[in-house]
């Protein structure tokens, strides 16, 4: 590896201060999982690592009633589904930060930094869409908030510009009448990179029918992507095997996956419906309390 | 006088007692390579090739030798020219210019990862900067990575000078066949036409590595006295010993290799990949060098077992019995000539009496690193073919699975395609405790579920071995043996030295010999270990306990020899006097000169080990994914001297075979580069992916054991993806004719056999 | 830029000083700077376990931790896991299920063991064999770890 400088600032302004005088030549260091090895392997280059988990926003972990989750972006996995308010309320969530690497991984993996190395495959990502959150940006200009399902922009990329730190990502609040769940499909049971993701969100109204649902897949397609079609399918409807099984195919439209050794562009997509289905079942049997 | 204690009332050997590397090994203290640590040592890095298969048109070294803190660079040009000699190195004849290319390429690369220039430096991240700083200047050609492609007359050429041996004769033009070998007994064409119903496939299987935990690491101090001290993680150190010697043309006497405990090789470190270099390096620095693998040289560079193509063909009567066997198999050799297709062809009918049967082999280089043993290395890839066909006949004739094969077994008598007849074995008896189970006798419920079996076989070789006792004070003894111990095998060799004297295991204390202490001993691998050298401590037994009848005769009973007799129990009496082995060793030790005893062995004789597997699948039919519910490994151990690890070698095997069946496979990119390098993507098996795995152990004495110890470690990795398919086949009906058979693979499968239905 | 830091941590309860380049991991500090090898390196990049350690109450590949992280922080190792000449109940069953073969995972078994242990004593086997797929072992078909982490969970509750 080769030699970089180290900073551990304890302020959002000392961290952008560092990230705005150092350019792309700074990494921000989270949980270290991708990054390290990144560097590693020469594949991202740092004159200097920021580590902002002494930043005490970026480590946070509140659930309130009216305003939900606030997840500062450096909380590791582990925090969030081994606190079990947060785990019942964003199943989805909980789901995925269960299933990044191994236990070792997840103890320092958080979903903020997950979501900065902006994989396509990450197991986060589509969780943070179905459940709509909201990533709050700090910057030299000053705050910004952008949707996660516009986070990303490519493979490795997204919408943070040089100086910027995503500090706190923000989960609406949650009802007793909806429920959520992710998974993925990958050829071992653990520590594995995803074929293919999907986490699916749905809310039921008072007639039993679905009210709103939210479903976002990974590994398909460049960046996590929301699938809007899909999930608008299933308003109005009633949550039967059927109507999971066309919001999957449906969900498909959105895959534009690519043939590697992973998977071929035919497997990946015959998995968006078969992965679709089951998670809507998983936050259909979760909203039931059977989940 | 000596009585024969082989009479199967033991005292020590089936007991469970802990290792004795166990204390070290679970508090950290045991000293693997990479922990060793010498005064001045420094770090090594190996630049390797980028590109698959190149001419190297110059190297400039200059930017690297530059480097602050860089105190040695070599190239092929560094090392000695060993020109084209063959070297026997005990386990087989090879040729030096390929083992000493493979080390460090010479005019050209062969494989992704080839190593072509070597840096040591004060720590590793300056040796790899340096060595980042090397330019090397290549002429890419062609590659190929498919054995059938690499066999094409048209296929890109790895060496202009290799011709075809082809059962001693040599082609005319030089071709990637390094090998063509032709097996046959009876008549084959008299054979199939007694056959009622006659099964042909054909198969091929990805290249797989050993995935040991540890990658590879040496250590070499050339000393100012002229001789190489190295520390290695090696299966055999004289056979290191003996590779460092001609690679580097210096004297055998003039190399010490010191065998570290070693994490895992399972046949993969028996080459010599890093020896010579720290060697080389040290000699030029002036200083001890030490180089670890990373995990992707590791897959690039080492390893890999043959992929493979095979075509067999089976002929039977409607009663069942087995007559006719066919085979054409192309394996892998990598880069290097020398591949595991002797093995394949030997063990691709060895399960069975076949009466006709022909089989030919080819070995065939291509732009892949040299291929290595690995666990029965060869005969996994027939298996899968071969078990495969029994099941399809045993289906089309109505016969139960495990019927036909206790029709069929290989039993005493038996003659094998390449010549050899079986002595007594256990295959039947392993068939017999299959029946017997409680896994075979349950019910399997539930749509998608299929149970499996399969047989399996490997040899178990002899080869050399050599022990020293000697005898502490109190009566305790220590035992020097050569066999680096990969899986606990001091204990299986304590034990049988404390079987023999009649004292505990705990009264041995085993060690591990570097090669200027130990007699020759050859590699950990062949399932030989606990056969060969536990002979060899066997042995060195009897000849302390016939030193000390000597002796006691003279000094403690003044009797003759003859009149001094040896219980059962390893005590000795005369005239209704007894004295235990620790009270004569004692005494003996007052007396006189210390006991030194001491044996050297060279078994001929394969040990012939038969293992059976059955598994329960469920597969899902929507992603392909199989998982495994159940499975149960029955082996023929012979003795199983330690139940725990013969247990542990099963489990172990087995579950390396599981892996190999389900999802292990290098990927290449278009450029023939491997894709996978890493534990993230060449996937074995985690702890989740995996039922409990159930063993029953079957002993079938060996004749030419004292107490009937047949070598275990290899044969559990054999049948298993037979197994797996044949499992398969019974949950879905499709019939899987690759490996590894994954997700995606058998979905597509599933997907277009219902299209065709 | 990157010179070496100093750091103070406390590793197997002990207080440790130590100096790191910024670019060396903790794993690389405990082998090269601290003498601890009982640590092994089997990947260098998180998917083998081998070089796993509990860094404040949570098991840690140290290959993906940089040594300067480590300020202030408690590092328990595979050294610091047996008390004085008594080893842990995980190591003990260890031994005496034969849980380890060739034992270079083990180390990193251990560790990962104690921390789910501590956790959840009386883990079942999945969750076992769910917590512990981050560390590879190739040796022993994972049978008797599984049955060895459970004997000491049960050996832990008999001594409590």
């Amino acid at each position: 590896m080769k030699p970089f400088d180290y900073a551990s600032p304890s302020t959002i302004q000392e961290a952008t201060a560092l990230l705005e005088q150092h350019g792309d030549d700074a990494r921000v260091l989270a949980g270290g999982t991708d990054i390290i090895v990144q560097l590693r392997e020469g594949l991202r280059d740092a004159e200097i690592v920021i580590d902002v988990k002494k930043i005490p926003e970026l480590t946070a972990l509140d659930l309130c009633n009216e305003g939900g989750l606030t997840l500062g972006a450096s909380t590791p996995c582990c925090d969030v589904y081994e606190t079990p308010d947060v785990a019942a309320a964003y199943p989805a969530l909980a789901d995925s930060a269960h299933i990044v690497g191994g236990w070792q991984i997840q103890s320092r993996a958080s979903v903020g930094g997950n979501l900065c190395n902006s994989s396509p495959a990450a197991d986060t990502i589509p969780s943070l869409i179905a459940h709509n959150a909201i990533c709050l940006i700090e910057g030299p200009t000053g705050t910004r908030e952008v949707a996660a399902q516009d986070f990303c922009t490519a493979p490795g990329r997204n919408v943070l510009e040089s100086g910027e730190l995503l500090v706190t990502l923000r989960l609406p609040a949650v009802s007793d009448s909806e429920s959520s769940a992710y998974e993925r499909f990958i050829r071992r049971n653990e520590m594995d990179i995803a074929v293919a993701g999907a986490a699916s969100w749905i809310k039921r109204g008072d007639d039993g029918n679905i009210a709103d649902a939210r479903i976002a897949l990974s590994a398909v397609a460049a960046t996590p992507q929301f699938a809007q079609e899909a999930s608008e399918y299933l308003v109005g409807k009633a949550p039967t095997e059927e109507n999971f099984s066309q919001a999957g195919e449906l969900a498909k439209n959105v895959a534009s996956p690519i043939d590697d050794m992973r998977g071929t562009v035919e497997y990946r997509v015959n998995l968006v419906g078969v992965l679709v289905k089951r998670t809507l079942a998983t936050a259909l049997a979760r909203i039931q309390g059977d989940g | 006088m000596i009585k024969n204690n082989g009479n199967g009332e033991y005292r020590v050997l089936g007991t469970r007692p802990v290792r004795h590397d166990g204390a070290d090994k679970v508090t950290g203290k045991a000293v693997y390579t990479a922990d060793v640590q010498l005064p001045g040592m420094l770090r090594g890095f190996i630049l390797r090739s980028p590109i698959a298969h190149g001419l190297i048109k110059s190297i400039d070294t200059s930017a690297a030798k530059a480097t602050p803190g860089v105190h040695a660079v070599i190239t092929s040009a560094d090392m000695p020219d060993v020109g084209d000699k063959i070297a026997d190195l005990g386990e087989g004849a090879v040729n030096l210019k390929y083992l000493s290319g493979n080390v460090l390429a010479q005019d050209k690369v062969l494989y992704k990862g080839h190593a072509v220039a070597a840096v040591a430096a004060v720590d590793i991240h300056v040796a790899e900067e340096a060595a980042n700083k090397i330019i090397v200047e290549y002429e890419e050609l062609p590659s190929v990575t498919w054995v059938l492609d690499a066999m094409q007359d048209d296929a890109p050429l790895l060496h202009d000078d290799l011709h075809t041996d082809s059962m001693g004769a040599k082609s005319e033009n030089p071709s990637n066949i390094c090998t063509h070998m032709h097996f046959e007994k009876g008549n084959i064409e008299d054979g199939f036409a007694q056959c009622d119903v006659v099964v042909e496939r054909e198969f091929k299987t990805a290249s797989v590595h050993q995935g040991y935990i540890e990658p590879h690491a040496s250590v070499g101090d050339w000393n100012e006295d002229g001789r190489l001290r190295i520390w290695t993680a090696t299966q055999g150190s004289f056979s290191a010993r003996q590779q460092t010697a001609e690679i580097l043309q210096i004297p055998i006497g003039d190399v010490v290799v010191t065998p570290c405990e070693i994490g895992g090789g399972f046949g993969g470190k028996i080459a010599v990949y890093l020896e010579p270099l720290v060697g080389m390096l040290s000699k030029v620095s002036g200083r001890p060098v030490k180089i670890s693998m990373t995990r992707a040289d590791v897959f690039e560079a080492t390893g890999p077992t043959p992929g493979s193509y095979m075509k067999v063909k089976i002929g039977a009567t409607n009663d069942g019995k087995l007559i006719a066997g066919e085979a054409w198999l192309a394996y892998d050799a990598g880069g290097y000539p020398g591949g595991m297709i002797g093995p394949g062809c030997m063990c691709v009918f060895s399960c069975y009496d076949i009466e006709h049967a022909v089989v030919d082999g080819y070995d065939v280089c291509l732009n892949k690193p040299n291929t290595q043993a690995y666990r029965a290395p060869g005969a996994t890839q027939v298996a899968f073919a071969t078990e495969q066909l029994v099941d399809e006949i045993a289906k089309q004739i109505g016969m139960c699975p495990l019927e036909i094969r206790q029709l069929n077994a290989a039993k005493e008598g038996t003659v094998r395609v390449d010549g050899p007849k079986y002595p007594p074995v256990g295959l039947v008896e392993c068939l017999e405790a299959l029946e017997e189970s409680d896994h075979w006798k349950s019910s399997l419920d539930g749509p998608l579920r299929g149970r499996g079996i399969a047989a399996g076989f490997w040899f178990g070789c002899g080869l050399k071995s050599c022990a020293t006792v000697t005898v502490n004070h109190d009566g305790t003894v220590n035992l020097l043996e050569g066999s680096t111990d990969i899986g606990g095998s001091r204990t299986s060799l304590a034990m049988q030295l404390a079987e023999v004297l009649g004292i505990t295991s705990d009264d041995v204390n085993p060690m591990v010999g570097d090669t200027d202490s130990v007699g020759y001993t050859d590699v950990t691998g062949g399932s030989r270990v606990t056969f060969a050298t536990g002979l060899a401590a066997y042995t060195a037994g009897r000849d302390l306990q016939t030193q000390m009848i000597s002796r006691a005769a003279e000094e403690v009973w003044d009797c003759s020899p003859d009149e001094v007799t040896l219980e059962n129990d390893g005590s000795f009496t005369h005239n209704g006097e007894s004295k235990t082995f620790k009270e004569l060793a004692s005494q003996l030790f007052k007396h006189g000169e210390p006991l030194v005893a001491r044996a050297a062995v060279s078994p001929e004789n394969p040990t012939n080990g038969f293992g059976v597997h059955v598994a329960d699948v469920e597969v899902d039919p929507e992603t392909g994914k199989v998982t495994v519910l159940r499975y149960t490994t029955i082996q023929d151990a012979g003795k199983a001297v330690h139940p725990s690890y013969v247990e542990g070698q099963l489990q172990g095997g087995t579950v390396q075979g599981i892996g190999w069946a389900l999802n292990e496979e290098y990927f290449y990119h278009d450029n023939d580069t491997v894709a996978n390098a890493s534990f993230l993507d060449y996937r074995m098996p985690t702890m989740l992916d995996l039922p409990m795995i159930d063993t029953i152990i079957v002993e079938a004495a060996n004749p030419d054991h004292p107490y009937g110890v047949r070598g275990v470690g290899e044969t559990p990795i054999v049948p298993p993806p037979a197994a797996l398919a044949n499992a398969i086949y019974n949950a879905t009906g499709t019939r899987m004719e690759q490996l590894p058979m994954s997700p995606p693979v058998l979905w597509k499968q599933l997907q277009s056999e219902s299209a065709e239905a | 830029m990157a010179n070496k830091r100093h750091v103070s941590t406390t590793i197997n309860g002990e207080p440790k000083e130590f100096l790191c380049a910024p670019h060396e991991s903790l794993l690389e500090v405990l082998r090269d700077n601290l003498g601890l090898t009982g640590s092994k390196e089997g990947c260098n990049n998180g998917n083998c376990g081998a070089c796993t350690v509990i860094l404040n109450g949570r098991p840690v590949d140290s290959c993906l931790v940089l040594g300067v992280e480590v300020e202030d922080a408690e590092v328990e190792t595979v050294e610091g896991i047996a008390d004085r000449n008594e080893l842990h109940p995980v190591q003990e069953c260890f031994l005496e299920g034969a849980a380890l073969q060739c034992g270079i995972c083990t180390p990193g078994f251990l560790v990962a063991s104690k921390a789910l242990l501590e956790k959840t004593p009386d883990a079942c086997e999945h969750t076992i064999r769910y917590n512990l797929a981050g560390n590879l072992c190739r040796c022993t078909g994972y049978d008797k770890i599984v049955r060895a982490v459970q004997d000491a969970g049960k050996r832990m509750a008999e001594s409590n």
